[in-house]
Order: structure tokens, then sequence, then C-alpha cells
């Protein structure tokens, strides 16, 4: 009797790992095909071979120029943003436990921005310093919304609507700023608005690499503990989760990727916001959404560049495309969130 | 065969923010045995339980098993020795009854493993005792509140371990459930001797159930004892602000507290 039961949980996990680890391929797949159309597409169109040479390091007439200097990085920028931007929104809504509570809405990505824009045209500063001060106004930000949302009794609700309005007054600080920088045009304002990933080089990329490398091991390592937080601080307590320092560890995880993402791109529209609900509608419940998140994160970038590139007879930066895919499902969710009547 | 513990409370203050719930409350609890901590609302037994299961922490005073300070043992170490179930858990979205229960494994898993051997007879065994192995695939959004209750509860024994608190687990349930629901637990601590810690709501059925009685008001420990010694209407006057006469309950032969209100007073009548 008992080994029947052992026997229908482990075909039913066995069942479930299999459709995670196979959905999981095909984002990848998906996402490597995109990353490659990335290379080809442009101007001129450029064979599969002439690309491998140019990223072996070969001269190719043209090619060299187009592909190794302007669409490459332009991948590499997208790939690693919308990896930090799916992850990092996924760590935030699962920890909360609410798909609104994440770095778009509750304006930890406008944090970031309004930092990096303020370096940039009040300060003239170097790419090192905007990196590290968009990390400081993302976590700034958070900070900053932890402490007004505190009051007698924690609520994610509070949290939300107050993250909501912070975002909208460092939307208004990031459009001053852009009105007395003066020789910042109208393609600099959309990028620090909604997210662009035109003019990327591998120099401005590389913090953004290197965090993203580094600290997505340490988001994985903390997977479990993350699903334990999902019961609730006192049932993951008493499962011998340390709440209060596995919490503090992801909020700086992903604020740093997704900062610095920021930094490199602008902060993408609604790729974190949409990322990790996808990614869980895909691959199902029971297996770390982490990395599903992070590829659904990739593939909504890449593909929203390519569409913005190439669609439309003008050509549209990426966040404006994310942004109009994003807000038909914010939309959903606040009309879902009103008829149950709890934030 | 059965493990014993020792653990005890030594002059526990304890609150929320500014406020203090518990006053210097000192108790040991009984190993081994079914232990409920009764009060009115807001007498601080939930806080205590909280408490004793670092959920709070205490502003003066110790919490210790086996004479150990709490605060020192590592999470996951303590974990394996001591459970909780919270009042209101909160439920994944989607996920199945078997899933749910393995979470009550995390203690005994290492970084970045998979289920082991081990771990599914620990879920097939809680889920078994529990009565739910029919609901082991099912999704737990489609089981009733009763049902669910059983899920958090063998998530907990998921855990297996010898100390076991569990904070108001027959709220919300129908009278069937509860009764159901605390044989259960006397099952669980009849066979594999666990120490049980609950706050219970119903006096009547505490009586019943408690090896041992944790009697608080205002945040302080008024009396503690079994329940046929401790439970007088003179205790229930004191603690609850209730008139009542206690009986002999006619099924289990423990205390039963027959409440008097300003109506129905038949005793009243006839003399």
């Amino acid at each position: 009797m008992k080994n029947n039961i052992s026997n229908l949980i482990f075909v039913g996990r066995t069942k479930r790992r299999r459709r995670y680890i196979l959905v999981t391929s095909f984002l990848a797949l998906i996402a490597f095909a995109l990353s490659w159309t990335m290379l080809m597409l442009g101007n001129t169109i450029y064979p599969v071979q002439d690309v491998v040479r140019v990223l072996l390091g070969e001269e190719v007439q043209g090619a060299s120029f187009a592909v190794g200097t302007i669409r490459f990085p332009r991948m590499v920028a997208g790939v690693f943003a919308g990896f930090a931007f799916g992850v990092g929104g996924h760590i935030f809504q699962t920890m909360l436990r609410n798909p609104l509570a994440n770095p778009n809405v509750i304006g930890i990505t406008a944090g970031s921005s309004a930092a990096a824009v303020f370096c940039i045209i009040v300060l003239q500063a170097s790419n090192m310093v905007v990196s590290i001060a968009s990390v400081f106004g993302g976590l700034a930000t958070v900070i900053v919304i932890f402490l007004l949302s505190k009051g007698s009794s924690f609520s994610i609700g509070r949290l939300i609507l107050i993250g909501i309005g912070i975002q909208a007054m460092l939307n208004a600080v990031i459009s001053y700023l852009l009105l007395i920088g003066k020789h910042h045009d109208i393609p600099t304002a959309m990028r620090w608005l909604s997210g662009s990933l035109n003019g990327a080089n591998m120099e401005n990329l590389s913090p953004l690499i290197i965090t993203v490398l580094l600290f997505t091991p340490i988001i994985m390592a903390l997977g479990k503990q993350l699903d334990m937080l999902e019961l609730g601080e006192q049932a993951a307590t008493s499962l011998g989760v340390d709440t209060n320092k596995t919490r503090l560890a992801l909020i700086v995880s992903s604020v740093l990727i997704i900062s610095l993402a920021t930094a490199s791109t602008g902060p993408i529209a609604f790729v974190a916001f949409l990322s990790g609900p996808i990614a869980k509608r895909l691959v199902g419940v029971g297996f770390s959404t982490i990395i599903p998140a992070g590829l659904v994160g990739i593939i909504l970038v890449l593909a929203s560049d390519l569409i913005g590139q190439f669609a439309f007879v003008a050509r549209y930066p990426v966040g404006v495309i994310t942004g109009i895919l994003g807000a038909p499902y914010l939309i959903y969710l606040l009309i879902r969130i009103n008829r149950k009547g709890d934030l | 065969m059965k493990p014993t513990h020792t653990f005890q409370t030594e002059g526990v203050t304890a609150g929320y923010d500014s406020q203090t719930i518990l006053q210097e409350v000192s108790i040991s609890i009984p190993s081994n045995k079914i232990s409920i901590i009764i009060g009115a609302n807001g007498c601080g037994k939930s806080t205590l339980l909280k408490t004793m299961a670092r959920l709070i922490k205490p502003i003066a005073g110790k919490v210790t098993l086996d004479g150990k300070p709490m605060n020192k043992i590592p999470p996951k170490q303590l974990a394996r020795v001591l459970g909780l179930l919270p009042q209101s858990p909160i439920v994944p979205e989607g996920i199945t009854v078997g899933d749910l229960v393995g979470r009550g494994r995390y203690p005994h898993q290492t970084f970045l493993k998979g289920w082991s051997k081990k771990d599914y007879e620990a879920v097939a065994d809680a889920m078994e005792m529990m009565n739910i192995t029919e609901f082991a695939e099912r999704n737990i959004d489609e089981l009733s509140g009763g049902q669910r209750q059983r899920v958090w509860i063998a998530m907990a024994l998921a855990q297996q371990t010898e100390i076991l608190f569990l904070d108001e687990p027959t709220t919300y349930l129908d009278i069937t459930y509860q009764v159901e629901i605390l044989d259960l637990l006397t099952d669980l601590n009849r066979k594999r001797g666990t120490t049980i810690v609950m706050v219970l709501h119903d006096i009547n059925l505490s009586a019943r159930y408690a090896d041992y009685i944790f009697a608080l008001q205002k945040g302080k420990l008024v009396t503690a004892g079994e329940p046929s010694k401790v439970i007088t209407s003179k205790m229930i006057e004191d603690i609850f602000g209730l008139q009542c006469t206690v009986i002999k309950d006619p099924v289990s032969g423990s205390p039963s507290v027959v409440p008097i209100g300003r109506y129905h007073n038949k005793m009243k009548m006839y003399s």
C-alpha cells in the first residue's frame, strides 16, 4: 500500500520533471535561434557561415563591422538584460507572492534609470560610475519602498501602491532631467523611459555580464528556500529557512542584476513583469522556475527587438514593443484582482 | 525507542513592536505528551506558541531545547527536531498534494539534491496517517477546508520531528473534522511518542485530548497540570470571566465545562 503511494507520487514527479526539462530545453533552443537571427539580420543579411567566421575572429568584408561591432553587442545586451529582468522579476513576484510586485511596477527599474540619467546628464560621469549609481539607485528605491510600507503591520498591497507612486515620481525626475540635458534627443529619452538595445557596446556591457554570471548561481542555490518562502513566513521558518537572511540575499542579488541591466539598456518595459508568469504557465508547478523565467526574458527581449527593427517601416526600440505586449496583461491582472477584491 | 526532549521557557517576555503580550512565562513541556495551551482571546497563547517555535524573538528570557538556547541551534538542524503548523499557511497556486507534503522534507534534504527514497517514504507515511493518499496527485485547490488542513498536518508530519507545535489546527472546521484531526494527532502521539503542543479554542475538546493543560491569562501563566486537576469552575471563571459548572464528560470522563449565561439557568430555578 505504502509503496503504491510513493510510486504514484514518484511517477507524477517524474512526469512533471520531464515536462520541466523539455520546456526549458525548448525555451533555450528558441533563445539560441533568436540570438543567431539577431546576428544574421540587418540591412544586409549574412549567411550562417559568415557569422561563424566573424565570431571566430576572421576578417570578413563588411560582415566584420556589421556583425562584430553592431549586431553582436546588441544581441549580448538583449540576452543578458532579458535574462536579468526575467530572473529578477520572477524572484520579486514569488517572494512577495503577487505578480504586481515586480521591479517594473514598483519602481526599482525607475530608480536605477533615474540614478543613471542623473549621472550621465548632470555629472557627465563615466560608464563605471553610471553602473554603480544605477545599482545604488535600485537598492535605495527598494529600501525606501520597504521603509514606507512598514507601518504597524507589513502589507504587500500597501508596498505595491507605494511602489507605483514612487515609480511615477521617479519617471517625472527622469523626464525633467532629459529636458534640461540639451544634447539628448528623442531616442535617448526613449531608452531611459522604456528601454532600447541601440548603441550597445561590449565595454559598457561588461559590468552586467560579470554580475549576471556571478549572481545567477547564488540565486539558483537559493531556489529551494524561495519555494519554502512561498508557504509564508511562519511555515518557512519552521521548516528551517532563515527567512531574513534568505530574503536579503535574494533581494540584493536580484536588484543588482536588474539595476545593471537597466544601466545598460534602460528599463525594458514589462519584461520583468511578464517573464515569471509566462514561464510558470509553461513549465508547470513543482520545480524551480528561475532559469525558465530568465530564458523567457531573453526570448521576449530578442523577439521584441527583432519585431521593432524589422516589422514596421519605422524602427522602434525594444521597450515600445514589450510595452505593447505587457500593457494588456497588466490590465488583465488588475481586472482579476479587482474581481477578487484583494491586492 | 521514543526519544525524549526537555523543552522549556524561562521568564519569557514577548510581544509585537511596542506591545508586550507575554510576561515572564516559565513553562516546561512534558515530553511525549499532548499539551494544550488555553486562555481567552488575546491572552497570549498564540504568542507563547510562536515564541516557542522561534517565530517571535523574546524580549526577555530564553527558550531552550535540551538545555540549549533555541537561537544557538542552526535553523535546519532545529527543524529536524521541532515542527510547527502555523495558523494560516499559504498555498502555492496549482501545487499537487504530494508535492506540498514533500516540502516538509526540506530540513532533511541537502543542497540542490532531488527527493531521496527516504523522502518518498516519509511523504507516503505522512499521507497515510492523515488519510489523504487518494489525493496524492490532485491539485490542492480542489480540496475542501478539512482535507486541506489534513494536508498541512501531513506536511508537518513529513518533517518527522519529535516535537510538533500546532496553532489552532481545528479553527474553521466542522465539529466532525475537529474531532477527526484531534484523533489523528492522538494517534501520532500514541504510536510515535511525538510531543505535541497546541493552542485550541474549544475548552471541552482541550480537556478531553490534553494530557497536560497550560492556562494563560493576560500574558501570564495561571495554572498548569492535568485537565482533571486544573479545570474547575473557579479557574474557568478566573481566566474566561465566565460563570459555569464543570461536569464529567459522559464519553471520556474528562472535565466538561457547561457555561451559565443569563438565561436557561435551571439550577437557579430549582434553588
